[in-house]
């Protein structure tokens, strides 16, 4: 599929060789602290192969995504480098994704955003100068041409393997896997989905991007969020936009006991990686625990992941 | 056309504070049409501010005049001889008139009484709706008459976003996700290629203060070589 190696990156190196690739996240804390950083990385180191670092997920004001992205190499993992189009501005993003090459990230994802209006600082300005697949088509430009968005010219093209997310179950439906082949034509080269639960209209959504060709140009890894109660359930059916959980995922965590409800959900998700492993285009899974980072040691073992590989 | 609309009382009488006799300058545009600030409104606005100041027991003298448009100078002419006795004027026009106005009395101090908000339409009476940032650089012919810059709240030019929840928008339920409007009307008309190809990143046109000179007019006001 890919020739010659874009970034010589940890991830590009599990999907070029066709390995089934998982990656994790990191969601950094509020405050200047770089232990509490250390601490999640301990649950996911040697479990994946690649940490998605948030970017002031929410609008929430985080330590920055660049600067955790640095404390997990330093403590032996790959970051994948998150960047919003909500706070910075195209001088900006170039200039950090410069800071971020040059101190050995390799890795990045593009995205929108949360608007500001979720966050602690509401009615700060917002910026937005570019969107995801403006973001993604300047990420591309600086890697392969050496230039700037401006057309001037780079002394050190940063190498960077380039990441964008998309959600099959957002509306308008039909026009998702357009948005897909979009975010691929600017120069994603590895798209993670939005967790996924109704595996029946992802397989549909993943066979139109395979006929479209889509995957034959960039890895698709399925987004995976194990349930930890019927609670947490409900209230995902219920209250966050573009998510879609079946009615036979309530059914099963009801069907428990509610100490074996989590026990229930990680079987559940187990089933869909599973599935995931053998689904023609899918190249893996983005695990995606909740506050639940303790629990990928358990669960990438129960669902078979491990070891992951590991290149000199 | 612009929408103002009139600031809390309190905070007029703030920036009111220390000025007996004040002049309250009314516009008959775009501050008339949204009922901020016609003739009606600086009446009220006349009598709300008197009333209150009474009751603060504060001298104070407010009086009303009401001009075409603020934004436009031979309008503002009639006031030269009127504004002499004020110690403040108090505008009712939108910043633009505001401005104007503080440009042609530098020795009176100006006050806006309104809030310019934003450049819209009318819904329906009282009602009004954004429906342009004057960026300078319109793509509404691509969008099929959506602008994606005011109406979206990220102001995508590649989108929808993941976000849209009931087909509205993740940041305010009330309002429709402008990106799924822009795709069914586009769909619609089977103009669905010109949201299929990539939009490349703008180029803001707000950097500065904007000045337009018609072309027409240009010789005119060319700095002359000696």
């Amino acid at each position: 599929m890919v020739a010659a190696m874009k970034s010589e990156s940890n991830l590009e190196k599990v999907l070029a060789r066709g390995l089934f690739a998982v990656t994790g996240e990191l969601g950094p804390p509020r405050g200047a602290d770089a232990d509490a950083v250390r601490e999640k990385a301990k649950h996911l180191k040697g479990r994946v192969d690649a940490v998605n670092v948030t970017d002031n997920q929410t609008a929430m004001v985080r330590l920055a995504s660049w600067a955790a992205s640095i404390l997990l190499l330093q403590e032996g993992l790959e970051p994948n480098y998150q960047m919003v189009c909500r706070d910075r501005n195209r001088i900006a993003m170039q200039s950090d994704i410069l800071g971020a090459a040059a101190l050995g990230v390799k890795t990045m994802l593009c995205l929108s955003g949360d608007h500001q209006a979720f966050g602690d600082h509401p009615k700060s300005k917002k910026v937005f100068d570019l969107d995801s697949i403006q973001l993604i088509g300047m990420v591309r430009k600086m890697r392969d041409e050496s230039k700037f968005l401006s057309g001037q010219d780079i002394t050190k093209a940063p190498k960077m393997f380039i990441g964008a997310v998309e959600n099959p179950f957002g509306r308008p439906y039909e026009f998702r896997v357009h948005r897909l082949a979009k975010k691929i034509a600017a120069g994603a080269d590895f798209i993670q989905t939005q967790c996924i639960y109704n595996m029946e209209r992802f397989r549909e959504w993943i066979r139109q991007a395979v006929d479209m060709g889509l995957t034959e140009k960039a890895y698709i890894l399925a987004g995976i969020t194990p349930m930890k109660s019927l609670k947490m359930a409900l209230y995902m059916k219920d209250n966050v936009p573009g998510l879609d959980v079946p009615d036979w995922v309530i059914k099963r965590l009801e069907g428990v006991d509610k100490k074996k409800q989590a026990d229930e959900g990680i079987a559940i998700a187990c089933e869909q990686i599973e599935e995931c492993k053998q689904l023609k285009g899918v190249a893996g899974i983005h695990l995606m625990p909740i506050e639940w980072e303790h629990r990928v040691p358990e669960i990438t073992e129960r669902a078979k992941l491990l070891p992951r590989p590991i290149f000199q | 056309m612009i929408i103002a609309e009139k600031k809390q009382l309190e905070e007029i009488k703030a920036m009111l504070q220390g000025y007996r006799k004040v002049l309250n300058v009314g516009c008959g545009g775009c501050t008339s049409v949204c009922l901020a600030g016609g003739l009606k409104e600086v009446e009220d606005l006349c009598t709300q501010l008197t009333i209150s100041l009474e009751g603060d027991r504060v001298v104070f003298e407010a009086e009303g005049y009401t001009v075409e448009r603020q934004c436009e100078p031979h309008f503002l002419a009639q006031l030269d001889e009127i504004v002499k006795p004020y110690d403040a004027l108090l505008s009712l026009g939108c910043g633009a008139g505001t401005q104007l106005l503080a440009e042609r009395y530098p020795d009176k101090p100006v006050f806006p009484a309104l809030n310019t908000v934003f450049i819209g339409v009318n819904r329906d009476i009282g009602w009004y709706e954004e429906r342009c940032k004057s960026c300078g650089d319109c793509v509404l012919g691509m969008t099929g008459g959506i602008c994606p810059n005011a109406l979206c709240a990220k102001g995508l030019l590649n989108g929808p976003c993941g976000g849209p929840k009931d087909d509205h928008c993740e940041v305010n339920a009330e309002v429709p996700c402008a990106w799924i409007r822009i795709y069914e009307r586009l769909k619609a008309q089977g103009r669905l290629e010109n949201i299929l190809t990539i939009c490349p990143a703008r180029e803001w046109q707000d950097q500065v203060q904007g000045t337009l000179i018609l072309q027409p007019y240009r010789d005119r006001y060319a700095k002359k070589d000696k």
